[in-house]
């Protein structure tokens, strides 16, 4: 059954009634066309100058030097690093935003970031980790541990208070997390010197390998996350309208769920806390593409990328020959996305 | 007189006497703190000692402890506590929104994305980063209600773009961290965690000051604030206008937030939590004063705890409210959620 949802209750309505009737297929092919403009400018623009020939070269496996190669390498890692957390993060953001019915749910907010940050900085000091490759469990794991305390804790509420009952957990969480990193902070410099590269977010230095280590993660939580369209455009119509309509609306809410949390968890993972990218995206889609979440999602999977692969691309050049992190430069160049669309919109 | 005045005036009368109590219960137990925090550390100092050397007498050994150490850090933990918490209360019953206090909003965030950019990159102390810790809290508060729109009640639009800058000022914060040479990054992390540690009397005077000038004015604009929920259009029927009070209270506590942030960081969740407890200890009435009271008791436990818990090492301030914060939240969740869920 599908079911349209025009004024979702709780949700920035005003783009609901300028009927904007983008295809589908547009909004693919567009997307495709953007994510690979971001991609090629990521592979041509860097710190240290590298002709665009001999990328292409480097690209397309013929005989370049070997610094040459290097660093070509390393900017297909990084872009490909990009990409998977921008899709991520992004899509974890319209799925937590339509769930909660709460414009404000992101990753950050709900306090996935932060115990995860908890986490990394427990490996840190107990483990003596130091390298992305060893953060990635630690992060995953304090995600996930995260995410359900949270959920757990905004289940308590009933239905109707959960989105702020949701967002005030996730606020909890944070603080204590964020307490405890402190905690250890304050009496270990050698722990803070490695977490604070680590807490800015940023997608360089990862190599490709990390993202296969993940990949299961992430395959479920994009399957989980993806396929949600329909289930919340049901959620915005209402608890009682969408039972009314036969959803089974528990069973599915916490599949989307647990696709967010495992989406979510592995960005976090593999850059650190990015935290804009998931607010700001599904906003930017849903004025371009309509309220309903079907499409929502589809354009978020090419927005995500776009943004941070270009929040990192700018990152090497405003500084040079120093980088400005990815984390950020998204946030810099979010926030007046965020206030562009938030004078539009028919928020109270 | 009818028998129904009768009962409405005995209702209210009620109200009031309880929230007398309260006041008077709190107002105690506050100063119950403020004797433990500055008399009873690693080095004991009986009552009458105390009184002895704040009028002037030396005591060897007991004076330097008790005037340069646990006597300034109890003062400073009841002055930051009440600004801390006036400020959220106020803040959050005139956007009647339970997570709208300033430092969800990002407000306290731009104090102190200010103050560290400044102690850290640019070397500075004293006056100037306060200026600049309310310079930057002044920023964000302007630019949050310019967005509001010209109705002035769409907070959900405030709360958007306030969480939208917490964002952005915290990746600033963390870029900072990553420029400064560590040592100064691990000064700067403590006074970001929110601490009691390093304050000067000149410092308490100055909170003190806005605190006795902010406060009572605070606690009487917003009485008026039930006003609001009126509606602009009613409350301007009624002799309130909605835009000018807004501007007052929002300009009382980003004086309050800015200049307890300056000097003794953001303290985690009183400004958060104080507001919803008096609340909840008042029956559902938004009390500045008992909010007030609330975050000084709360803070100036706090600091006993994180000075004397654990042997040898002293915490900031803001760890131990952080950790004692979330499980009250949590009360606060499962206990009482209509006064959370409904918000003002």
């Amino acid at each position: 059954m599908t079911v349209r949802a025009t004024t979702a209750p709780g949700m920035p309505a005003a783009h609901a009634e300028r009927g904007t009737r983008v295809p589908t297929s547009a909004v693919v092919a567009g997307g495709v066309a953007v994510v690979a403009v971001a991609v090629a400018l990521s592979l041509l623009v860097g710190t240290q100058a590298v002709a665009p020939a001999d990328v292409v070269t480097a690209l397309t496996g013929g005989a370049v030097p070997d610094d040459v190669a290097g660093i070509v390498a390393s900017r297909v890692d990084r872009t490909l690093v990009g990409l998977v957390v921008g899709a991520a993060v992004a899509v974890c953001g319209v799925v937590l935003q339509g769930l909660t019915r709460n414009p404000l749910a992101e990753p950050g907010i709900l306090g996935i970031n932060s115990g995860a940050a908890l986490a990394v900085v427990v490996g840190i000091k107990l483990f003596a980790i130091s390298g992305v490759g060893g953060y990635v469990w630690f992060a995953l794991a304090g995600a996930i541990v995260t995410a359900v305390v949270v959920q757990l804790l905004a289940l308590l509420a009933p239905v109707r208070a959960q989105p702020v009952t949701m967002a005030l957990a996730g606020a909890a969480v944070m603080a204590t997390s964020t307490s405890i990193v402190g905690a250890i902070l304050v009496s270990d410099q050698g722990a803070l010197d490695v977490f604070r590269f680590w807490q800015v977010g940023s997608v360089a230095g990862r190599g490709a390998g990390i993202v296969l280590d993940v990949a299961p993660f992430l395959l479920v939580g994009f399957v989980l996350a993806l396929s949600s369209g329909s289930v919340l455009n049901t959620v915005a119509l209402g608890d009682d309208l969408a039972r009314g309509l036969g959803q089974r609306v528990l069973v599915h809410r916490l599949l989307a769920a647990a696709g967010a949390i495992l989406l979510a968890a592995c960005a976090t993972a593999l850059a650190g806390p990015i935290a804009f990218v998931g607010l700001v995206v599904p906003h930017v889609v849903r004025a371009v593409v309509g309220p309903d979440h079907r499409r929502i999602l589809v354009g978020t999977v090419f927005a995500g990328p776009v943004l941070v692969v270009v929040a990192d691309t700018l990152g090497r050049v405003v500084a040079a020959p120093s980088e400005v992190q990815a984390g950020i430069i998204c946030a810099v160049i979010g926030a007046p996305f965020l206030v562009g669309l938030v004078r539009r919109m028919d928020v109270t | 007189m009818s028998a129904a005045v009768l009962a409405v005036r005995e209702a209210r009368r009620g109200v009031h006497r309880r929230q007398r109590v309260l006041l008077v219960a709190l107002g105690a137990l506050v100063v119950g703190l403020f004797l433990v925090r500055a008399l009873l550390g690693d080095y004991r100092i009986s009552f009458v000692d105390g009184i002895r050397m704040v009028t002037g007498t030396t005591i060897p050994g007991a004076s330097f402890i008790f005037m340069e150490s646990t006597l300034p850090r109890a003062c400073m933990a009841v002055l930051a506590g009440a600004a801390f918490a006036s400020a959220g209360a106020a803040y959050q019953s005139m956007l009647r929104n339970p997570l709208a206090s300033p430092d969800v909003l990002g407000i306290t965030l731009g104090a102190s994305a200010a103050a560290v950019f400044a102690v850290v990159l640019l070397g500075w102390t004293g006056t100037p980063v306060a200026l600049v810790a309310f310079a930057g809290a002044v920023g964000v508060a302007a630019t949050i209600h310019g967005f509001a729109g010209r109705g002035g009640a769409a907070t959900g639009r405030m709360i958007l773009v306030g969480v939208g800058l917490a964002a952005v000022l915290s990746s600033v914060v963390h870029w900072v961290l990553l420029r400064a040479d560590v040592y100064r990054a691990q000064d700067a992390l403590v006074w970001l965690t929110g601490s009691l540690g390093s304050v000067s009397w000149s410092e308490i005077t100055r909170l003190a000051v806005v605190v006795a000038v902010a406060l009572p004015l605070l606690v009487v604009v917003t009485r008026q604030l039930g006003v609001l929920g009126l509606g602009d259009d009613l409350a301007a029927g009624l002799g309130v206008r909605a835009g000018r009070m807004r501007l007052v209270v929002t300009a009382l506590v980003v004086l309050l937030a800015a200049s307890a942030t300056a000097v003794c960081g953001p303290i985690a969740f009183v400004g958060f939590l104080s507001g919803p407890i008096a609340r909840r200890l008042s029956r559902g009435r938004t009390s500045v004063p008992a909010a007030a009271l609330v975050g000084a008791a709360m803070v100036l436990a706090a600091d006993h705890v994180s000075a004397y818990a654990v042997p040898g090492t002293a915490y900031p301030v803001g760890v131990v409210t952080g950790l004692a914060g979330a499980p009250v939240l949590v009360w606060l969740l499962v206990a009482g959620r209509r006064s959370l869920q409904e918000a003002s």
